[in-house]
C-alpha cells in the first residue's frame, strides 16, 4: 500500500523518475529506436512510447525494475481491451482528468445497439450500416467501433442465436447486454473466444456474472444506479473474485436525472485521478437511454441522443452505447471525439509561407489563406483530395481564421502584399492573378491597388475550390 | 518494530523519498508527534499516509489462495470535494427603472465557486444565459437559420422582439455590422439610434456588437454608451488592438461614466486575456468585465476553445484574480463549419437538423467548460441549451432506478 499512497500522479512524474529505473546500458543499445535511455524516458513519461519497446528491460535481469516502472507509469484509469485482433478496442487508460493536462488516450468507442427482437433483415442492415459508416474529416477517416447486442426478449436461446448471427456478419467487438446471467451465457457460448464486454453485473446478479467473466475471460461492466458506494462495493467484490477488467456504469439518466449522471461521472473520474483504485476503471455512458421515452417523436429522440452523447464524451465517458444511426446525429459526436483526443499542446497556427501542391508550373493558380491550423488543414485537404497543382500562400494572421482575421485586420491588403513579396511567387509564375477566400472578398480592391496583382474572389468555403478552378481558371484576359 | 522500520526505509529508498521524509517516517513510527520538529506543510502531506497498516509489513509469504467472496464486500465512498480559494465575479447585465435604466428584467451571471455544474461541491449560483444574435443589416445566413428570421431581416427591433417573444432570449445582441467601414460605414449616430430603438422594443438586457474595426468600434461604443446611459448594456468587444491603438481608455471611460459592462476579447490566449484585463482594471470596476476567449466551431478548433475555457476557469478558482470573470461564447461561430450548412451526401441529411445540432453541440461543450453567456441564433439550439442548463442545475433526489435500456422496443 505504501507505494500506492505516495505514488506520484502521472503529471508530477519526471523523466528522471523513469530514467533511474531503465537499464542505462553504455554505449546505448538503441533497440527502442531512441538515442539513449533519457530520450526514451522523456517519451515514456508522456506515454508516447510503450515501456515494452525497451528490449533489455524485458529480460530476467531487469524484472524488478520493469515491474516498478509498470506500476509507476500505470494510468489511474485502467486500460481494458474488448474484442480480439485488429478490430479490438482499448478503453480507458486515462492519465488525467482534464484534457489540457496531458493528451487523452483511447478515443471513446461508439457501440451501436441491436436488439434480439429486431427482425433478421434489420439486424443485418444495422451491422452493415455500422461497418460501412465513415467520414473523411480533414484527411482522417472517422468510423464507428462496436456493436452492442441487447436482449429485449430476455430469452436465452433467442439471444444466443442473434449474437451468433451478428458475430458471423462482423468482426467488430461486441457488448452483450442483459442482467440475466443465463441470457449472457447463451451469448457467450457462441462468441466465447472473442472477448466481448459483458453488460452487466449488478447488486442482484454479481456472483453469476463474475463466474461468467472468469470462465470466458471477458471484461465486465459493473452497474449500480446512482449509487457510487454500491458501485465501489461491487468493484471491490469482483476484484476479490478475480475479475480485474471492469467498466463502471452508474447509470445514464436523461431529463432531470442528467445532473446526477454528470456529477456521478465527474466524481468517479476525479476520485480515480486522486488515487481511488476501486474507481480507476473506464466509465460507460448510454445515450441510448433517451429511447425509453417512446411517446416522443423519433426525430426529437435522435436530437436528444446527439446532445447527450456530446455531453458524455466531454465529461469522461470511455465507451458509449447509442441507438441512432443517422449521420446528422453521429457526425458532430465523432468529430468532437476526434478533437478532444488530439494533443492539447499542438499549436493553433501553422507556419506561414509558400506551400506547393502537386507539380505546379508557371501557369498554375496562386491562392491565399490564413495560418489558423484548422483553416489551413481544411484548405490543404480540399486541394489534395482534388489533386490540384497549385501554389498556396499562407499569411500569418496570428492563428486566426479568414473571417476573424479580416474583421480583426490581420488579413489586410498590406499583410497579403507583404506575404506575396516574401513568398518569392513572382519568380515562380508568369501570371499575376491571385485567388482570395470568398470571406475576404471585401479586400479585393485594396489588394489590387497595393500589390499590382489582379484578384479573383474564390469560394467562401474551400470545398468549392475544384469547381471554382474548373469555371474560372485559367482567367480570361480582360 | 525496528525491523519494520528497516523495511520501510528500503522501500522508501527504492521509490526515491527524500531523506527528510525518511526521518519523518521513522520518527512517527516510534514517538509522539508533538516531539517532532517539522514544518506544517510536511505534516499535512504525510500524516494521512501513515496508517498503521503501512508499518506492519506483510512478510513475503507463500501466495495466499484467495477465497471467492460470498457476499458484497462493502466499500466507502466520499464525494471527492476540493477546496477552491477563488470565486468568479458576479456581473449584472441591464438595469431596471429603479436603477436608472428601463429594463423589465436584469440578469446576473458568474459567481461560481466550483467548476461548471460540480453540484457535489457547490450549487450553480447563476444559470448560464442565452443572448440571441440580431443584425442591423441584411447578412448572409444559412438557410436553416434564415427560415426562422426571414420576416425580420434588416429590422433589428422586430428581430429583437422575435428573439425575446418566440426564442425566449435572456438577452439580445445587436450586431452593428452596418458600421463597418468596408461595408456601409454607417455613422456612430445611426448605430446609436438603432440601439435606442431596440431598447424600446424589448425589455431584456442588450449586448452591443461592433464591426471588428477597432477605431470605428471605439467611436460607436462611446456614442452608444451615452445614448444608452445607465441601461448597463455590454459592449462587445474591447480588444488588445484598441489598447495598441491607444483608444481603449476612451471607450472604458464612456462605459464607466454611463454604467455599462464590457466584453474583453482575446484570441485563444490566456496570457493576452490577463494582459487585457490588467489594462481594463486601470479604468473599470472588475464587476463590469466579461471575457470572450474565442469560440471556434465544432470541427474547426472547438477543442482549443474548450481547453482554454477549462484552464481559465480552473485557474480562476485556484485564485488567479485576473481570470475571475464570467465568460461569453460567440456560439453562432459554429455555423462557420461547413458541416453546419453545406449540402452533403444523403446519409448526412437533413441539413435543417445538422446545422442546429452543430450550434447546439458547440454550446454544450463550452457549457461544461464553464461559459456563462452564449450568443446564439437557431431557435432549436437555443431551446436545447436552456433545457440542458435547467437539467444540469439541480441534483434530483428522486433516485432514477430504471436505468434499463436493454429492454427498449424501438
Amino acid at each position: 500500500m505504501t507505494e500506492r499512497t505516495v505514488k506520484k500522479s502521472i503529471k508530477e512524474l519526471s523523466p528522471l523518475d523513469v530514467y533511474k529505473l531503465l537499464p542505462r546500458i553504455t554505449p546505448p543499445c538503441g533497440e527502442c529506436g531512441e538515442k539513449n535511455c533519457m530520450a526514451f524516458a522523456v517519451k515514456a513519461v508522456t506515454r508516447e512510447v510503450a515501456l515494452e519497446k525497451c528490449v533489455p528491460l524485458l529480460t530476467e535481469k531487469y524484472k524488478a525494475e520493469y515491474v516498478q516502472l509498470r506500476d509507476l507509469l500505470a494510468p489511474p484509469v485502467k486500460e481494458i481491451t474488448v474484442g480480439i485482433g485488429d478490430r479490438s478496442v482499448k478503453i480507458g487508460g486515462k492519465a488525467v482528468q482534464y484534457r489540457h493536462e496531458l493528451t487523452y488516450h483511447n478515443p471513446t468507442p461508439i457501440a451501436i445497439d441491436i436488439a434480439d427482437e429486431m427482425p433478421d433483415n434489420q439486424i443485418l442492415e444495422r451491422v452493415k450500416a455500422v461497418e460501412s459508416f465513415r467520414y473523411n474529416y480533414i484527411g482522417r477517416i472517422l468510423k464507428l467501433d462496436m456493436i452492442a447486442v441487447r436482449s429485449s426478449s430476455n430469452d436465452p436461446s433467442r439471444f444466443g442465436a442473434v449474437v451468433q448471427k451478428v458475430a458471423e456478419a462482423t468482426a467488430l467487438p461486441l457488448i452483450l447486454c442483459s442482467f440475466n446471467p443465463e441470457v449472457i451465457e447463451a451469448g457467450l457460448r457462441t462468441v466465447y473466444n472473442k472477448r466481448p464486454l459483458i453488460y452487466a453485473a449488478a447488486e442482484n446478479n454479481w456472483n453469476k456474472m463474475a463466474e461468467l467473466a472468469v470462465k470466458y475471460n471477458c471484461p465486465l461492466v459493473v452497474h449500480a444506479s446512482e449509487d457510487l458506494r454500491m458501485l465501489k462495493s461491487l468493484v471491490k467484490t469482483l476484484v476479490e473474485y478475480g475479475v480485474e477488467d471492469l467498466v463502471l456504469d452508474p447509470g445514464t439518466f436523461v431529463g432531470e436525472g442528467l445532473a446526477n449522471t454528470i456529477n456521478n461521472f465527474t466524481m468517479i473520474r476525479r476520485s480515480a485521478c486522486g488515487g481511488d483504485k476501486l474507481l480507476g476503471f473506464p466509465i460507460l455512458g448510454a445515450p441510448i437511454a433517451v429511447w425509453k421515452e417512446r411517446t416522443e417523436p423519433k426525430e426529437l429522440l435522435m436530437w436528444k441522443e446527439a446532445c447527450l452523447a456530446s455531453i458524455l464524451l466531454t465529461r469522461y465517458t470511455d465507451i458509449l452505447i447509442m441507438h441512432s444511426l443517422e449521420g446528422w446525429v453521429l457526425l458532430p459526436n465523432i468529430i468532437w471525439r476526434f478533437n478532444i483526443y488530439t494533443d492539447p499542446s499542438k499549436p493553433v497556427s501553422v507556419e506561414a509561407g509558400l506551400k506547393i501542391f502537386g507539380t505546379p508550373n508557371v501557369d498554375s493558380p496562386v491562392m491565399i489563406t490564413t495560418n489558423y491550423a484548422l483553416t489551413f488543414f481544411t484548405v490543404e485537404s480540399d486541394i489534395r483530395s482534388a489533386n490540384i497543382d497549385c501554389f498556396l500562400i499562407v499569411v500569418d494572421t496570428g492563428g486566426l481564421s479568414v473571417e476573424s482575421s479580416v474583421a480583426g485586420r490581420y488579413l489586410t491588403a498590406e499583410t497579403i502584399t507583404e506575404a506575396l513579396r516574401k513568398s518569392g511567387i513572382e519568380e515562380k509564375v508568369k501570371h499575376r492573378y491571385l485567388i482570395i477566400p470568398g470571406l475576404a472578398a471585401r479586400l479585393s480592391g485594396d489588394i489590387e491597388q497595393l500589390s499590382g496583382w489582379q484578384v479573383l474572389v474564390g469560394p467562401r468555403d474551400s470545398s468549392g475550390i475544384p469547381t471554382f478552378l474548373k469555371d474560372r481558371w485559367p482567367p480570361k484576359k480582360e | 518494530m525496528a525491523n519494520n522500520n528497516r523495511n520501510q526505509e528500503d522501500k522508501g529508498a527504492s521509490i526515491k523519498l527524500g531523506p527528510k521524509i525518511l526521518d519523518l517516517l521513522r520518527k512517527i513510527g516510534e514517538i509522539e508527534l508533538e516531539n517532532v520538529e517539522i514544518n506544517a506543510e510536511e505534516i499535512e502531506i504525510w500524516i494521512p499516509t501513515l496508517s498503521p497498516t503501512i508499518l506492519q509489513q506483510v512478510p513475503p509469504s507463500p501466495e495466499i489462495v484467495r477465497e471467492k467472496p460470498m457476499g458484497i464486500l462493502e466499500a466507502e465512498f466520499k464525494p471527492p470535494i476540493q477546496a477552491h480559494s477563488g470565486k468568479i465575479l458576479e456581473v449584472k447585465l441591464g438595469a431596471t427603472k429603479l436603477e436608472g435604466g428601463s429594463r423589465g428584467k436584469t440578469v446576473t451571471i458568474g459567481g461560481e465557486r466550483s467548476p461548471a455544474f460540480y453540484l457535489f461541491e457547490e450549487a450553480q449560483p447563476n444559470p448560464p444565459i442565452v443572448s440571441v444574435d440580431v443584425f442591423d443589416t441584411e447578412v448572409s445566413l444559412p438557410k436553416s437559420i434564415r427560415m426562422h428570421v426571414q420576416e425580420v431581416l434588416g429590422d433589428p427591433s422586430a428581430w429583437a422582439k422575435l428573439a425575446v417573444d418566440k426564442f425566449n432570449a435572456d438577452a439580445v445582441t445587436v450586431h452593428l455590422v452596418s458600421t463597418d467601414p468596408l461595408i456601409k460605414n454607417a455613422s456612430a449616430r445611426d448605430a446609436a439610434r438603432t440601439i435606442e430603438q431596440v431598447l424600446q422594443a424589448v425589455d431584456v438586457p442588450i449586448i452591443v456588437g461592433g464591426c471588428g474595426d477597432p477605431k470605428k468600434d471605439a467611436e460607436v461604443f462611446q456614442k452608444v454608451s451615452e445614448v444608452a446611459a445607465k441601461e448597463r448594456v455590454m459592449l462587445s468587444s474591447l480588444t488588445p488592438d484598441m489598447a495598441e491603438a491607444g483608444i481603449l481608455g476612451d471607450v472604458c471611460k464612456a462605459a464607466k461614466d454611463n454604467g455599462h459592462v464590457v466584453l474583453a476579447f482575446t484570441a485563444l490566449d490566456l496570457n493576452r486575456a490577463k494582459e487585457l484585463n490588467r489594462r481594463l482594471y486601470e479604468f473599470l470596476p472588475k464587476e463590469s468585465i466579461v471575457m470572450d476567449l474565442t469560440t471556434a466551431a465544432l470541427g474547426y478548433g472547438l477543442e482549443y476553445s474548450f481547453s482554454i475555457h477549462e484552464r481559465a476557469r480552473l485557474a480562476a478558482l485556484a485564485g488567479d484574480t485576473e481570470l475571475q470573470h464570467p465568460t461569453l461564447s460567440g456560439t453562432t461561430n459554429a455555423w462557420a463549419a461547413r458541416e453546419a450548412w453545406m449540402k452533403m451526401g444523403a446519409e448526412w441529411e437533413p441539413r435543417e437538423l445538422r446545422g442546429p445540432i452543430w450550434e447546439t453541440v458547440t454550446a454544450l461543450v463550452l457549457l461544461l467548460a464553464g461559459v456563462d453567456v452564449f450568443m446564439m441564433m437557431h431557435p432549436a439550439a437555443i431551446r436545447t441549451v436552456k433545457d440542458v442548463v435547467k437539467n444540469l442545475s439541480s441534483l434530483s433526489y428522486a433516485r432514477h432506478m430504471d436505468a434499463d435500456w436493454i429492454s427498449i422496443r424501438t
